[in-house]
């Protein structure tokens, strides 16, 4: 019999039961709530008077609606103030953990999550948001949920699951210097296309994934849902076991002891079997900038932009004209072409403490061009903001003319006041480049953090290598 | 949710690939605190020819005459038939909830996102997957038949056409199962609570970590 999956391993460490239709009951092990996707949830359970099963199993933080200026007054937009009065209110009433606005804790949950270990390899994690796959980075089932079963998992702990299909992506070898976590997966979104892993739960591997830290780990992790995969994942190795060491929710002495042990196993073992295996060479990656309104529109810095006419696939085609209409480019035009209106270096893909040092690496000593509106520098959560700050970075950015911000979800969509303008583009670390995410009419351009720093500078996206 | 009956309706057809939840559901709606209310912005940016702002009134905007919903010939509904990988992008429960309040009872597409495939099971909205050359044919004859209308007939997985034809469908028995009976799945699930806490004894003894409390 072939062996395991890591994903095998977590289903089946998880199964409650499964039942005779063929569905079966995966128990959840810890869920993350925010203003946006929870309020309806909270709201049927008080309908159905129905209590949390594990109330500290959940742990809340605002993220979407919040202002990133100052904090000191109330939010102006009323119904963004609203929801995330919301969500302090249905946590104070259940009593659920909450990292409120005011909170040095506070951000984007999938950065507070593991940075407080309150996810932690092993588990099963949801969250009513997509980038759940985050927390996979750490050797853990993890995904996104809507708002319904956001109230199933409050109420019963569990979720009603049907196993999905095993995908092993592997990177062999290394990538070059200046190709970052984010360009290994929007390289390979490129390849699979955004639809590639419906249905799938994926395990990243390979040379250039286990050389990566837990923070670019997270960022690969963060945009399987971009390939259609509702889960990804990386096995455990040394690195993951060395980052939970010390944080407020990890375990410690026996204990401690105890779960190393049993995170130790997992990973895949080495006859196991997966219904599909994609690859792909380090060494061809080179730092990406996405061109379309969809993650899979995608080009290497030094690359010419495509041309609908030679796309076979007609429905594909018709795609990538719309695209290029709304995006107001042409086929064949050069990324080094396009100036950003706006560059965002923020979100729960790149706002951690390594992103801004990458980023503040290539801002030090430039400064942000005149053709460059603003440029927004946003830390996922106040202790990455406060670390940075110990290491002089917020200094770094603002002497180049980049804005210092408060944590949140920001200009990734563009819920609460920073936002595109219409028709601008925006050189984003962020996840998604649909029509309108960042704001009504706005065009997304998906970098890494030191691409889009390089784009500040520079007025127009440009090879960070070349920089260097 | 109340009972998916078969039903009979006008088939609006929406011909992209890839239609994200953001374009279903802008995120300026998503602050809404309420299940409810979301139709009037359905596909808001494609719609109208201005940005929608939440709690306005939607009468007096300008509508954009060339999306499909706004054409006359497909006023009233109730299938929307589409391409593949419909859905994809955000978790947001919105999506299905605008479509719902919107009228929609069925997607029809060659393959929809998981997340929302899931989400919509759980608000009485069928997603049916057929394969592309059906899909095909379909926007054909929506395109040369004004009115055309299909019935949708979950309990024998069948839809029919205005023709007469029969085009049958896959569906998961439990999710049937639930839309047919209008069921709530947390009941049925709490109706296994004992196995629930069976399964918690049993993990706390061998990962006592994983049911420290998040205090």
């Amino acid at each position: 019999m072939a062996g395991k999956t890591l994903y095998d391993k977590l289903w089946e460490a998880h199964l409650v039961k499964e039942r005779e239709d063929g569905t079966a009951l995966i128990y959840i092990d810890r869920q993350l709530l925010h203003e946006v996707t929870s309020p309806q949830a909270f709201e049927g359970l008080r309908l159905a008077n129905r209590q949390p099963w594990r109330l500290d199993a959940n742990i809340a933080t605002p993220d979407h609606n919040v202002p990133t200026t100052d904090r000191s007054g109330v939010i102006e937009d009323e119904v963004s103030r609203i929801q995330v009065q919301t969500l302090d209110d249905n946590c104070d009433d259940f009593g659920i953990v909450e990292f409120k606005m005011d909170d040095i804790r506070q951000g984007i949950v999938h950065v507070v999550g593991p940075e407080q270990g309150a996810t932690l390899p092993g588990m099963t994690i949801v969250c009513g948001d997509s980038h759940t796959a985050t927390h996979g980075a750490f050797g853990a089932l993890a995904h996104g949920i809507g708002t319904s079963e956001v109230e199933h998992v409050l109420a019963t702990q569990c979720l009603i699951q049907k196993k999905m299909k095993n995908m092993l992506i592997r990177v062999n070898g290394q990538v070059g210097p200046g190709v970052t976590a984010k360009d290994i997966v929007l390289a390979i979104i490129a390849k699979i296309g955004t639809a590639g892993g419906t249905g799938f739960a994926i395990e990243f591997a390979g040379e250039a994934i286990e050389a990566l830290s837990m923070e670019g780990r997270m960022t690969v992790c963060n945009m399987a849902i971009e390939g259609g995969a509702r889960a990804g994942m990386v096995a455990v190795d040394e690195k993951t076991i060395e980052y939970f060491k010390g944080r407020p929710y990890a375990p410690t002495g026996d204990a401690w002891d105890l779960a190393i042990a049993e995170w130790s196993q997992l990973k895949s073992d080495a006859d196991a079997e997966f219904d599909e295996v994609v690859e792909l060479d380090g060494k061809d990656i080179q730092p990406q900038v996405s061109w379309g309104t969809s993650p899979e529109m995608v080009v290497g810095i030094d690359e010419q932009l495509p041309d609908p006419e030679q796309e076979s696939d007609s429905v594909k085609a018709e795609g990538m004209r719309r695209a290029y209409e709304y995006m107001d480019l042409k086929p064949g035009m050069r990324m080094s072409d396009v100036v950003p209106d706006r560059v965002f270096i923020g979100s729960c893909t790149n706002s951690r403490i390594e992103d801004l040092r990458a980023a503040a690496e290539v801002a030090k000593g430039r400064k942000v061009s005149d053709k460059v509106k603003q440029a927004l520098v946003v830390p996922g959560s106040g202790l990455v903001k406060q670390q940075a700050e110990q290491e002089g970075l917020d200094k770094v950015f603002e002497e180049a003319g980049f804005e210092w911000r408060e944590p949140g979800c920001s200009m990734c969509l563009a819920m609460n006041a920073d936002k595109l303008g219409d028709g601008e583009h925006c050189a984003s670390t962020s996840n998604r480049n649909f029509e309108g995410r960042q704001g009504y009419g706005g065009r997304t351009h998906l970098v890494s953090p030191a691409m889009a720093a390089a784009a500040a500078v520079s007025g127009h996206f440009v090879d960070v290598r070349e920089l260097s | 949710m109340e009972k998916f009956e078969t039903f009979e309706g006008i088939v609006a057809p929406l011909d992209r690939a890839n239609v994200d939840t953001d374009l279903i559901i802008p995120k300026q709606f998503l602050k809404s605190i309420k299940r409810t209310g979301f139709g009037p912005n359905l596909f808001d940016e494609l719609r109208y020819l201005d940005e929608g702002q939440p709690g306005q009134d939607c009468s007096n905007r300008p509508i954009n005459p060339d999306f499909v919903l706004n054409q006359p010939r497909y006023q009233g509904a109730s299938v929307l038939l589409a391409r593949v990988n419909f859905g994809c992008g955000s978790s947001r429960e919105h999506a299905p909830w605008a479509l719902t309040d919107f009228g929609f009872r069925t997607v029809i597409a060659p393959s929809f996102a998981d997340i929302f495939f899931n989400n919509s099971f759980k608000n009485g909205l069928l997603p049916i997957v057929l394969e592309e050359e059906i899909v095909d044919k379909l926007f054909k004859e929506v395109a040369g038949n004004e009115g055309y209308q299909l019935k949708v007939d979950l309990a024998a997985q069948e839809i029919t056409t205005p023709s007469g034809d029969t085009i049958a469908f896959d569906v998961d028995p439990f999710r049937k199962h639930c839309l047919l009976e209008g069921l709530d799945d947390i009941g049925l699930t709490l109706q296994d609570a004992d196995a629930i806490r069976a399964y918690e004894a049993k993990r706390r003894a061998s990962a006592p970590w994983l049911f420290d409390a998040i205090k």
